[in-house]
């Protein structure tokens, strides 16, 4: 019995530990609503009621200490509710102070088991101090500055307002929240927080195994759906097709019982940012939006710590003190936006401040006293890079360690743990205006898109989040795209070394017959911890969504793989990481340095530099027109051309659009060149219209300075410039399409 | 009826009678297909698909040191719980699940020598051959050995 009763105890102590943190957090928020004036009517009911159910719940199972804490705060509050005192802000800070206590206790009690001998004193005799309606002298001080934070009025000129404007304003809001009959809510205390009617609480691992279930009925359900592709009998093709909705409606729903609305994470801030803002003496005012924006569990545990951090950040080195910002004709209160939106499949999180942006200077000449960047490299280094250089290890602006950040935890382990989840870090940050931090994170760890490839006979999927694009190099070009840097394979990537590493070689793989007789070559551009390089395999097969599973702990030491899958045929794929991958054939380590002493060059070349598509009008011409003016790159088969018009056009994307064969434009075509089938096509794209030029074969995408060397236009041709040490002619696109269709740029707007 | 028993699923590996205790085993499968592991321990022959469960398969006679099954031979699956979750050990042949007496155990000889000695925690005395008792949780753990093919060859 004895243990039995222990464990009760136990079980007992556990639920007042969930309830009261949520309550107290509850409690936290509502009081920052009634500082700032957003308060709802029933504010004052339900901070009464997340006190009184700790104080019930605790003193049920003799927890004497925090029943008797809890109920100094009770009887201030049920004065508030009852309309005998008017909150003010000196109460705020005392309640908040209150509830610091409460948690301290408990937490306490989580730990220990014990409430803990720390002396409240103080705290409650203040507590009693204001049931008596009079104000504090004591904390006066500390009064003020709690309201200097959330002063909702602009006008207040000083950076700290006066004492007596406060109750004025917060006292409406008080006002409001006149409560209902107090009987009717005694009677709801006791049942707990309203919330708890619509929702439970189920363990974590339940859902994990639920979701593990609801795989297994996916692979089971593809299954059937290929024995019963062969089949004629109606009854199993309608049975067939219910259990195909069926589970995917399935699979859906399981999926949404892990996600959880980003607010939870957010719902801490108001309290971060004001404490933080107190702290350093600064008016922040916190916007958050799209907090309904919803979030595997997975990932929010993940980004909970990060945007902390970033918050303190922003605050601490972005917005400037109140003075500062008045001097400089900004509102003295900061701004400090939160917002989350989903996005292509993907959450991006904005954190925007308006604060003083990022210091490039000071960041420069920090990156050089670290060792970071040469200082004959500084003045070359655009300011895109100086913001990334915030993100390398060690790095910390701060003129002074502060208590709120600068105490060497960086940017660095941001950026790190959010790209481990697989997301990505942007910054952007305009001098004297504020720095906007972007994040992108997938949707779910659980299930994400990948690129399935085959190399020495087995299959392997690597993470879509970490695929910049595929290059494929076919004969000719497979054998001399490829160079060798002492043993060591690059390929040109538009001018650019690109550092290969060979899959097979990497993972030891045997070599098939199919693989060492395929003249191709498949490069997947991959981008791991900001820097690219290609992976080369046997076979590129498609793109799926898949299902991660952990590998086992005999495995967990090889670093090439980020855990395993089951694809559509029950057999299981190993899934790559990325990282891990580049880090084993070493195409990382060099490339970070390379990528220092190249950047500044490309940059001061940009204005001069064009990326242009290289093609052939199907003959052995040399043809090339500006990237940038190319909608799309497509491939029609012949027998979907029709005519119309005397022209020849092919439906596309719900239009018509006009194709022009460009080698009849062309000034040397004595022959006729036979058309491939199917033909490709460049979609060109111009005063919002497109015409599709059929030309012979596409070659490549190459970046150029663009300078001409024979500007001798003849038909068709604009000019002519060396690319890859060889002549190739700029074709004159305007002027062919004023050739075939006339009618193409509008009269009134005459085309250069 | 002082006596006490304990039952075990039983398994050939190279004509060596080995025995796990049935409440280690989660189940017994014929031969699965297996999709290999590249960069891992040669005594990890690949990974499993249990219904919709990823299980590390681990390869007896490499990790008892014994010689490789002839290719056309499919090794079978005896699937062990452990604290990381299942893991299978491929045998060679299915036996019986038999339930014997504590007072037939004796320790392994000292004679026994090889990764053998560390694996296996005694011997049964049965009437017509000697079945030898496997720990799991050691035999799956592969910490100690190297990690890489080339290293084992």
């Amino acid at each position: 019995m004895a243990i039995n009763n222990e464990a009760l105890q136990q079980q007992l102590i556990n639920d007042l530990l969930i309830e009261s943190f949520e309550g107290l957090d509850r409690f936290d928020h509502e009081m920052l609503a009634l500082e700032n004036g957003t308060a709802q009517p029933d504010t004052l009911n339900i901070v009464f009621r997340a006190i009184h159910t700790i104080k019930g719940t605790a003193g049920c199972i003799g927890l004497g200490k925090i029943e008797s804490v809890a109920h100094i705060g009770e009887n201030l509050l049920s004065l508030l509710r009852d309309n005998k005192l008017q909150i003010n802000p000196a109460m705020i800070a005392a309640f908040l102070e209150y509830s610091d206590a409460l948690k301290e206790m408990l937490r306490c009690l989580e730990k220990t088991g014990q409430q803990g001998d720390k002396d409240y004193s103080t705290l409650l005799d203040k507590l009693k101090q204001l049931q008596t309606g009079e104000p504090l002298p004591e904390t006066k001080p500390a009064a003020e500055e709690g309201w200097g934070l959330f002063e909702d009025e602009p006008s207040a000129a000083t950076a700290v307002p006066s004492a007596p404007a406060k109750p004025a304003t917060i006292a409406p809001a008080a006002a409001t929240a006149t409560p209902e009959k107090t009987a009717v809510i005694e009677n709801t205390t006791r049942t707990g927080p309203s919330v708890s009617d619509s929702a439970i609480r189920v363990d974590v691992g339940q859902l994990d195994k639920l979701m593990n279930l609801v795989g297994e009925l996916v692979l089971a359900r593809n299954q059937i759906i290929q024995f019963t592709g062969k089949a004629t009998e109606p009854a199993l093709l309608n049975a067939a097709q219910r259990l195909n909705i069926i589970t995917t409606e399935l699979q859906e729903s399981v999926m949404k019982t892990r996600m959880q609305p980003i607010g939870n994470v957010w719902s801490k801030f108001p309290r971060i940012v004001r404490d933080i803002a107190h702290e350093l003496g600064k008016q922040v005012k916190l916007i958050m939006e799209g907090q309904e924006t919803e979030l595997d569990r997975t990932i929010i545990e993940a980004i909970k710590d990060p945007l902390t951090h970033i918050i303190r950040n922003a605050i601490d080195h972005g917005i400037e003190a109140p003075a500062t910002r008045m001097s400089q004709g900004k509102p003295d209160e900061g701004m400090l936006i939160l917002r989350a939106f989903h996005e292509g499949g993907q959450v991006n999180i904005e954190i925007m401040d308006d604060g003083q942006g990022i210091n490039v200077a000071r960041v420069k000449q920090k990156a050089i006293e670290k060792n970071l960047l040469a200082p004959d490299q500084a003045a070359s280094v655009s300011d895109r890079e100086v913001f990334n250089m915030i993100f390398l290890p060690g790095f910390s602006t701060a003129e002074q360690v502060t208590n709120v950040s600068g105490r060497g935890v960086g940017m660095d382990v941001v950026k790190t743990n959010i790209e481990k989840i697989g997301g990505s870090v942007d910054l952007s940050s305009e001098s004297g205006q504020g720095t906007t931090l972007k994040i992108k994170i997938p949707l779910t760890l659980a299930i994400i898109p990948a690129l399935i490839v085959t190399s020495g006979g087995e299959r392997f999927a690597i993470p879509q989040v970490s695929l910049l694009e595929l290059v494929r190099l076919e004969g000719e070009q497979a054998r001399k795209g490829i160079e060798q840097l002492y043993g060591a394979p690059v390929y040109r990537l538009r001018g650019r070394l690109l550092p290969l590493a060979y899959l097979n070689h990497e993972l030891k793989l045997p070599a098939t017959a199919a693989a060492q007789k395929s003249e191709d070559a498949k490069i997947i551009v991959l981008q791991a911890d900001g820097r690219q390089f290609g992976l080369v395999v046997d076979e590129i097969n498609d793109t799926e969504e898949i299902v991660v599973k952990p590998l086992s702990k005999q495995l967990r030491n090889i670093s090439c793989f980020a855990g395993a899958t089951i694809m559509g045929d029950g057999k299981v794929a190993l899934i790559l990481d990325v990282l891990g991958l580049a880090q084993e054939a070493h195409v990382l380590s060099e490339s970070r340095d390379r990528s220092k002493t190249e950047k500044p060059e490309e940059q001061t070349n940009a204005s001069d530099r064009q990326t242009l598509l290289l093609f052939n009008a199907g003959d052995n011409s040399r043809l090339a027109i500006p990237l940038s003016t190319v909608a799309r790159l497509e491939e029609f088969p012949l027998s979907i051309i029709e005519r119309a018009g005397g022209q020849e056009v092919v439906q596309y994307r719900g239009q018509i659009l006009p194709l022009i064969e460009v080698s009849q434009y062309l000034p040397r075509t004595a022959t006729e060149i036979a058309r491939p089938d199917p033909v490709q096509v460049v979609v060109y794209s111009d005063c919002g219209r497109n015409v599709g030029l059929m030309v012979g074969k596409i070659n490549d995408i190459v970046e150029e300075a663009l300078t001409i060397k024979r500007d001798a236009p003849r038909r068709g041709i604009a000019g002519s410039v060396v690319i890859q040490d060889k002549v190739t002619d700029l074709l004159d696109v305007p002027g062919i399409i004023r050739e075939a269709e006339p009618n193409f740029y509008p009269a009134t707007q005459e085309h250069a | 009826m002082s006596q006490t028993s304990k039952q075990f699923c039983t398994f050939f590996v190279n004509g060596l009678f080995f025995g796990v205790e049935v409440l280690n085993v989660q189940e017994v499968l014929r031969y699965q297909d297996m999709t290999p592991v590249p960069l891992a321990s040669a005594t990890v022959r690949g990974l499993i698909n249990l219904r919709g469960q990823i299980v590390t398969a681990i390869d007896l006679r490499h990790r008892l040191n014994l010689p490789a099954r002839n290719s056309g031979e499919l090794p079978m699956n005896v699937v062990v719980r452990s604290e990381d979750g299942a893991t299978s050990l491929l045998v060679d042949e299915i036996g019986d699940v038999v339930e014997i007496e504590d007072d037939v155990f004796e320790n392994p000889p000292e004679t026994l020598r090889g990764p053998a000695r560390d694996l296996i925690t005694g011997v049964y005395k049965l009437k017509d051959r000697l079945l030898l008792v496997l720990d799991t949780e050691r035999t799956i753990n592969l910490s100690g050995l190297p990690c890489h093919k080339e290293q084992t060859n």
